[in-house]
């Protein structure tokens, strides 16, 4: 289906072909699912809601709620503030959620809604939160939609004069796999931690035969109040958590950490060595030998990866953690790409590469599927990692492909792994070998196929 | 029964009664399972092959259709493909026109499609991009079609972008009109999905009927633009295409009926009726010949699967209520009791055709919400619930069987094949052995 795509490269400047990315409040739609008892509030059209709570049940194959103020002309006229005030009364006589965490959208930051003095003139139950943030759809991506929708649960709830021996940990936008990788470091090195959001449970929860609106899990006002007085905050992810990093440090004076996301070896340790830092606590033992175990597949697969030519694409923070594992395990990176705008991306992986002895790779921020698949008709690759949508690449180039970040709407199960510690950097080696040796296998003649690789 | 129905709703549900009320606004606050204009108006068009479809405004609203309905080509897979002016904070202050004139000449001059439609989606109206005259600009520069869909998400639901692809279509239309007929028909409403407009497709040429243009199921603008000349429209999904059918009966006088490809009885009754109005004698005969054939074979098929089915309960919720009428039907047909039947924006008529239909008690919904469809598919203890992708996941948390019937159907379930599809995938659901481990405790 992708025929049409020339080979010629094309110089574009007012079309976006096949998106690399979405718009920011799918992003705050799903960092606010990660909290207990909260509904997600879109305040915009209803499409829009319906768009996002679409493609996270596609991707993580659970039902994703969310509520809209439905504006009609009359609201994109006059402006939503009856529209919130109707939708606040009508989600807690309804569904009576804790919190209700509004973002915004094109429309309603298109028409001048301010939503702080909005939400002071609410009527708000007694124990029950109302929380915002300012998610234009024509800035960012959801990445930063994310990350925005993380600060405003900061702004709003954080209590500088709570009192924590927890570290607080903003895991960027991440799947719950990678929350359930992370908790188990941190007892591992048996340091105490909150983490928001926690989509572990919501997003991933067990079949128990009933329906909850609002499932167990989620990270709780309480662990949110007290995220203003921990001792300090990891921040993964350059990009997802750099907000509510700002913001954690300038409202209550929490010292943080902006940290890459922990994929691949040399993250993994550099956080681990972190928590040592902070805690004084060692590296037990279990770790040591999962990350004995991954090097030790490394070992036995290195002739199938080194220098395998790979195009990485999707979320920036997802992107330079794939593209630190790919360069461990011997790949070459050809393409390095994401639809998120942003030149911080670019240095980031600019400086990976510059470690490894590898022949230039190019890093774009702000691309689209179009604009990488011309270079890849190009210049062809021998993998490819990421999302859904770079199936049709690999089918129209017949390139094997590894599914990795978000979204994936065609494969079940990724959601419950994770990609980042030694674990999920163990996983992505395994399936590039299976994907590299599975192509191995169909395209070798009969006689070379054998059992023994 | 739901404890905290709200109290605006409780006019939108009913159960064994008629009087419902729907064709509204949801509500501020409510989860609703609906989409907007532009979702209606981009859902009908897209199916147009060789279009090319320009989402004006925000990156979202094209990331989020982007190839997400299975509909079938047996030509250009251009519409498969996104595009969007993914308007910036810079485009809002300044005005998004400057962009989309940049866009429209690459697209014209990479593509050269036979027309381009912009949707104009929420933002755009509000800061004042006058895209109609960027459209007129462009068709007189390239000689090609641009056609503007105005179809901000705020305007009202779903059904009113129906209506906005009707106008656009009225519009790609108008300039082929003619007085000249062919004893031939349209076919309105089907999307091709799985290659169902196919089925129906081999059906009248088996049949010897000629069909001029598919609205839009596989669809090219070559063949669209013939349809003025066509006797007859038959339009299969009502919701989405009633407004053009009646547009072009008023434009270019060409009657049409409902129909319905869902369904042994519906799919035998939809070709009759086609038939008794344009039918020859041997056409007729074939009809007959054709559906005795076909409606055997899929009795046949059918009959081992009816003691697995037989007892059980459906929950239906789909978009349009003319399609939920016809599962009604087909349930009955397998022996299953439909106990739960909604739309996301049903027609009074067709509720209270629901009503009717279904066995006493039934419970009947308007845009329904999660926790209705929970309170009432548990109240009723359905085992299968048929619907969309948001319904999948509530029906499995539940326990309960499901049956995608919008677009990420499975196989083809239209036609008499579609039957046969229909029964294998409602067993296939309904009587998975996953389930048991649902009811059953842990052994350990």
């Amino acid at each position: 289906m992708l025929d049409q795509t020339p080979k010629e490269i094309i110089a574009r400047s007012g079309i976006c072909i096949n998106p690399l990315k979405t718009c920011q409040p799918v992003g705050a739609l799903y960092a606010a699912l990660g909290v207990h008892r909260c509904m997600p509030h879109s305040h915009g059209s209803q499409g829009c809601v319906s768009y996002h709570r679409t493609l996270l049940t596609r991707h993580f194959k659970e039902p994703a709620v969310a509520s809209s103020s439905s504006f009609t002309e009359g609201a994109s006229v006059f402006g939503g503030g009856a529209n919130l005030k109707q939708s606040v009364k009508n989600i807690f006589d309804v569904y009576d959620p804790d919190i209700i965490a509004v973002h915004t959208t094109c429309l309603s930051e298109t028409i001048g809604d301010d939503l702080n003095s909005f939400i002071l003139e609410l009527d708000i139950p007694d124990g029950k939160r109302v929380v915002h943030c300012n998610t234009p759809s024509y800035v960012g991506s959801h990445v930063t939609g994310y990350g925005q929708m993380v600060a405003g649960f900061i702004k709003y709830l954080a209590a500088k004069e709570e009192k924590s021996d927890s570290i607080g940990v903003f895991p960027g936008f991440v799947n719950p796999g990678d929350i359930r990788e992370l908790k188990k470091l941190f007892k591992l090195m048996g340091v105490p931690a909150m983490i928001l959001p926690d989509p572990s449970d919501t997003l991933d929860g067990p079949m128990t035969g009933s329906y909850q609106m609002f499932p167990e899990g989620g990270t709780s006002l309480a662990e949110i109040r007290a995220f203003g007085g921990v001792k300090r905050v990891l921040a993964l992810g350059l990009l997802a958590s750099k907000e509510p990093a700002l913001v954690i440090k300038s409202r209550c004076g929490v010292e943080t950490d902006l940290l890459p996301q922990p994929m691949g070896i040399a993250n993994t340790d550099a956080f681990l060595k972190r928590l040592m830092d902070l805690t004084g606590h060692t590296v037990p033992k279990e770790l040591e030998y999962e990350r004995g175990r991954l090097i030790d597949l490394l070992l036995d697969a290195n002739q199938y990866y080194y220098q395998k030519k790979v195009a990485i694409f999707g979320d920036p923070d997802t992107v330079a953690g794939l593209l630190s594992i790919a360069l461990e395990l011997g790949l070459f990176p050809s393409y390095v790409v994401t639809g998120t705008p942003g030149d911080a991306f670019v240095s980031q992986c600019q400086e990976i590469l510059q470690e490894y002895d590898v022949p230039p790779a190019k890093v774009k921020a702000g691309s689209d599927f179009f604009e990488l698949h011309q270079w890849i008709k190009n210049e062809p690759v021998d993998l490819l990692i990421g999302t859904s949508y770079g199936k049709q690449i690999a089918k129209a180039e017949d390139i094997p492909m590894v599914r990795a970040g978000f979204p994936i709407l065609d494969r079940y199960g990724h959601a419950h792994h994770p990609l980042i510690g030694y674990e999920g950097t163990r996983r992505l080696a395994e399936l590039v070998a299976g994907a590299l040796m599975d192509r191995y296998d169909r395209d070798c003649p009969d006689e070379d196929l054998d059992v023994v690789m | 029964m739901l404890k905290d129905i709200l109290e605006e709703r409780r006019n939108s549900i009913s159960q064994g009664g008629a009087g419902l009320d729907c064709e509204k606004a949801s509500l501020a606050g409510a989860v609703s399972q609906r989409a907007c204009v532009y979702c209606g108006a981009r859902v009908v068009l897209n199916p147009i092959t060789d279009a090319f479809h320009l989402v004006h405004g925000p990156i979202g609203c094209a990331s989020y259709t982007w190839d997400i309905r299975g509909s079938l080509s047996a030509g250009s897979e251009l519409f498969r493909q996104s595009f969007s002016t993914d308007l910036r904070e810079r485009d809002i202050v300044f005005g998004g026109v400057d962009k989309l004139r940049a866009g429209l000449k690459e697209i014209a001059e990479i593509y050269k499609p036979p027309v381009i439609f912009i949707y104009a989606t929420c933002v755009v109206g509000v800061i004042g991009d006058d895209v109609e005259a960027v459209a007129r600009e462009i068709e007189k520069a390239y000689g090609l079609r641009v056609i503007v869909v105005q179809a901000p998400g705020f305007a009202g639901h779903k059904s009113l972008g129906y209506r906005l692809a009707g106008e656009a279509l009225m519009k790609l239309l108008t300039p082929h009109k003619t007085d000249q007929k062919e004893r031939a028909i349209n076919i309105l409403g089907d999307y091709n999905l799985a290659g169902e407009m196919w089925i129906i497709k081999n059906y009248f040429r088996e049949i010897g009927l000629p069909v001029l243009a598919s609205f839009t199921g596989d669809s090219s603008c070559a063949d669209l633009i013939k349809a003025p000349r066509a006797s007859l429209n038959v339009v299969q999904c009502a919701g989405s295409m009633t407004y053009l059918a009646q547009k072009m009966e008023e434009e270019f006088g060409i009657p049409w009926i409902k129909a319905s490809f869902f369904g042994l009885e519906d799919t035998a009754k939809a070709l009759r009726e086609t038939l008794d109005i344009l039918g020859t004698e041997a056409e007729i005969e074939r009809a007959k010949a054709l559906i005795a054939r076909e409606s055997e074979k899929a009795k046949a098929f059918i009959e081992p699967y009816l003691p697995a089915l037989k007892g059980k309960k459906a929950a239906i919720f789909v978009g349009g209520g003319f399609k939920a009428i016809s599962l009604i039907r087909q349930f009955i047909s397998l022996g299953l009791t439909t106990v739960l039947v909604g739309a996301q924006t049903g027609q009074k008529e067709e509720y209270e055709v629901m009503a009717k239909i279904a066995s006493p008690g039934t419970v009947i919904l308007d845009d329904a919400n999660p926790s209705e469809l929970e309170a009432f598919m548990r109240e009723k203890g359905a085992d299968i619930l048929v619907g969309g992708v948001k319904e999948r996941p509530l029906a499995y948390k539940l326990g309960v069987a499901f049956c995608d019937h919008n677009h990420e159907r499975q196989s083809p379930l239209a036609g008499f094949v579609g039957v046969t599809n229909f029964t294998k995938e409602i067993n296939l659901t309904i009587n998975s052995p996953v389930w048991s481990y649902v009811q059953a405790a842990a052994t350990f």
